[in-house]
């Protein structure tokens, strides 16, 4: 996640042009956008409209009914908390709470140091090993509180370079 | 001669350490002069013992697990690299592993066993045996085969996967797709991820006998963007079939074809439903459908389609190569074959457990599982998902079928099995349920719209003792009218997990919601 989100209507069209040719092309295109910017930029919807003859109004209703996709620039690190019932078998509702607190902040919300965006997420696929916890594209297992606030440290310890 | 060692790289290995534990592992050996050959193999689902490690020795291949970066160079001192079973976290030959040795794999005979990329290694384990049947076969036969074997869909829903393939095959049309349903929502579920991450080519195989069988030259695999590993190995694994001739042009020579690629999801738990999966991948909002039509007939991009879930069509290839009748002699009643359970949640050993249907949900979970991990009594278990009842004891006993559930009001599903103990608030269960119907439903129809937002107030206002029998009532009520009134799936079973938590556990509902989880 340490490369370069400058995004410019350039940029965007290059992605948009790469696959808009593809049957059913708007999902992949917005997961090319948000994979490289980190977000889907405003100014991305009127240009993928016009690319696959949509209205933005098509566009927008596409963007906002996907929980995964974020029209807001998320923190460095991207960290899911799984909310499902085989991570709340093993204490996942202990977990968020402590999360919440020790972030300071809610679900869909970033820390003020820009370090951490937290989010809630129904299943990891780890199920037999919760309560689970997605960091960027790596999932942990087994994330007691205890080893929540070492994932923590571990992040902020290490930040990574952020191109100017 | 170099030692081969396996460290498996699936979700839940890596999620437990496993790169730290190979990276160490070819650190200290090479420190000791030994030689090994790492191989990165997927994972055998037994998810307790993970990070898995195993050696491959002249007698087979020896385990020990769950390995922990500080117990290395104790198990090298033991004599690992040789199969030695001294220390405490030898388990021994992998294949007597009593958990392993007592199921029935047919759908993962080889996961865990191979490199998951190794086309060599899928075909030196019986793979592509199945397409190749398929290649010599005419469609009809092919969609016969698959029809005797008595395989029902194991997304879910159950309908008998050939019947599916028949109407597509029966179609005229000059584009058919294969959709595969590979957006696994369910919590507790995990076997598709499975074998997505550890076996690619017998989905890929699954999903090119079933084209040839109805005519239908692209597919797509529809997976959830919850699994970027799955996504790496499955583009990964579809590129070098192409190479090898198993995709593409021309298969294995025959002139056929069949292209694949897999499609993201984007985070939305309704697009597990067939049709509105087929629209999320026409790049549209996730709305259900009405049916008819049905896919099968009007489906992707209005053409006719087979939707087939992962664990369906991965039991393709077993059924083509080894014959209906192999398949169709395991099982009970009408559930023919093998169900991959998944045992989740509140559990000692946790895993992949493939089994003959017919087994008790209670052996499932005592033998296999071990009870609880917290050593506190089982209280409840969610079978088939967030849509699935919550089973007190009094129906441990139930045979794994899929009509014998249906007559007590619960599913199967997809297999996933997830274990409570006595610590459960049922009806902060029961909230949650309408709390996720409320944050998924697609907002089509109102009952599941509407209802489930209502229904978590309700639920709120009996658990802050306002007015309790009449909420309660009102409840009974609302449950009736979303199981009655909703499109799909999503709204007219998510009652059932409320309905089975005030059935079977009304206490929970007659005391305050307070946060004494004692």
């Amino acid at each position: 996640m340490n490369e370069s989100r400058e995004w410019s209507s350039q940029s965007i069209q290059a992605e948009i042009n790469a696959l808009r040719h593809k049957p059913g092309a708007l999902l992949p295109i917005l997961h090319a956008l948000q994979d490289r910017f980190g977000f889907i930029p405003p100014d991305a919807v009127p240009l993928i409209a016009e690319s696959l003859q949509l209205t933005s109004a098509e566009v927008h209703g596409v963007i906002s009914f996907y929980h995964h996709f974020r029209t807001a620039p998320p923190g460095r690190h991207v960290v899911q908390i799984c909310r499902a019932e085989a991570c709340q078998a093993v204490g996942a509702r202990q977990l968020e709470a402590h999360a919440k607190a020790r972030l300071g902040i809610d679900y869909h919300q970033t820390t003020s140091d820009r370090d951490i965006t937290l989010e809630a997420v129904y299943c990891l696929g780890n199920c037999a090993c919760g309560p689970s916890v997605r960091v960027d594209n790596g999932v942990r297992g087994r994330v007691t509180p205890e080893a929540f606030d070492a994932l923590l440290d571990e992040l902020q310890t290490r930040p990574l370079e952020v191109i100017a | 001669m170099s030692i081969r060692v396996f460290v498996p790289r699936d979700t839940t290995a890596l999620a437990l350490g496993a790169d730290a534990i190979a990276n160490r592992l070819a650190r200290e050996a090479a420190a000791r002069g030994e030689s090994i050959t790492l191989v990165r193999n997927g994972s055998r689902g037994l998810a307790w013992l993970e990070p898995l490690v195993e050696v491959e020795t002249p007698t087979g291949r020896f385990a020990y697990g769950p390995v922990a970066l500080a117990d290395i160079p104790a198990l090298l001192d033991s004599g690992m690299l040789q199969g030695s079973v001294t220390h405490s976290l030898a388990l021994g030959p992998t294949e007597e592993i009593d958990y392993l040795a007592r199921q029935q794999r047919l759908t993962f005979a080889r996961i865990g066993i191979t490199d998951p990329l190794s086309i060599e290694d899928y075909r030196a384990h019986s793979g592509f045996r199945g397409l190749e049947a398929a290649l010599q076969s005419a469609p009809p036969d092919i969609v016969e085969e698959v029809k005797a074997s008595g395989l029902r869909g194991r997304g879910g829903a159950a309908f008998p996967t050939g019947i599916k393939w028949q109407t597509v095959l029966d179609t005229p049309a000059d584009q058919k797709y294969i959709v595969c349903n590979a957006d696994e929502g369910d919590s507790g579920t995990f076997a598709d991820r499975l074998v997505m991450e550890c076996d690619p080519y017998l989905l890929i195989e699954g999903m090119t006998i079933a084209g040839l069988a109805v005519g239908a030259t692209q597919g797509y695999i529809y997976l959830r963007s919850e699994y970027p590993l799955a996504k790496e190995i499955l583009d990964e694994a579809i590129a070098h079939a192409e190479q090898a001739g198993y995709l593409g042009e021309n298969l294995c020579g025959s002139g056929r074809v069949f292209h694949l690629e897999v499609r993201l999801g984007a985070g939305a738990y309704i697009c597990g439903e067939e049709t509105s999966l087929l629209e999320s991948l026409e790049g549209k909002r996730g709305l259900v459908r009405f049916k008819p039509p049905l896919p099968a007939i009007e489906g992707l991009f209005g053409l006719p389609t087979v939707v087939n879930n992962v664990l369906s069509l991965a039991a393709v290839p077993f059924i083509l190569a080894e014959g209906a009748e192999a398949y169709a002699t395991h099982g009970m009643g009408r559930s023919r074959g093998t169900l991959a359970l998944q045992l989740a949640g509140n559990v000692k050993r946790g895993g992949l457990v493939e089994l003959a249907f017919g087994t008790t949900l209670r052996t499932l979970m005592e033998e296999f599982g071990g009870g609880t991990l917290s050593d506190k009594p089982l209280r409840a278990v969610q079978v088939g998902g967030p849509l699935g009842a919550y089973l007190p004891e009094s129906q441990w006993d139930l045979p794994l079928d899929y009509e014998a559930f249906a007559a007590e009001s619960a599913v199967l599903g997809h297999g996933g099995v997830v274990m409570f103990d006595e610590s459960v608030d049922m009806a902060e269960q029961a909230r949650f349920s309408m709390e996720f119907c409320k944050v998924e439903s697609c907002g089509k129809c109102t009952p599941c719209r509407i209802g489930s937002t209502r229904g978590v107030e309700v639920i709120d206002r009996i658990r802050a003792d306002q007015n309790r029998e009449a909420n309660l009532a009102l409840l009974h009520d609302l449950c009736e009218t979303m199981v009655d009134g909703s499109l799909c799936a999503m709204g007219g079973m998510t009652p059932f997990p409320v309905q089975s938590a005030l059935n079977h556990f009304p206490d929970d509902f007659q005391r305050a919601a307070n946060g004494d989880r004692s």
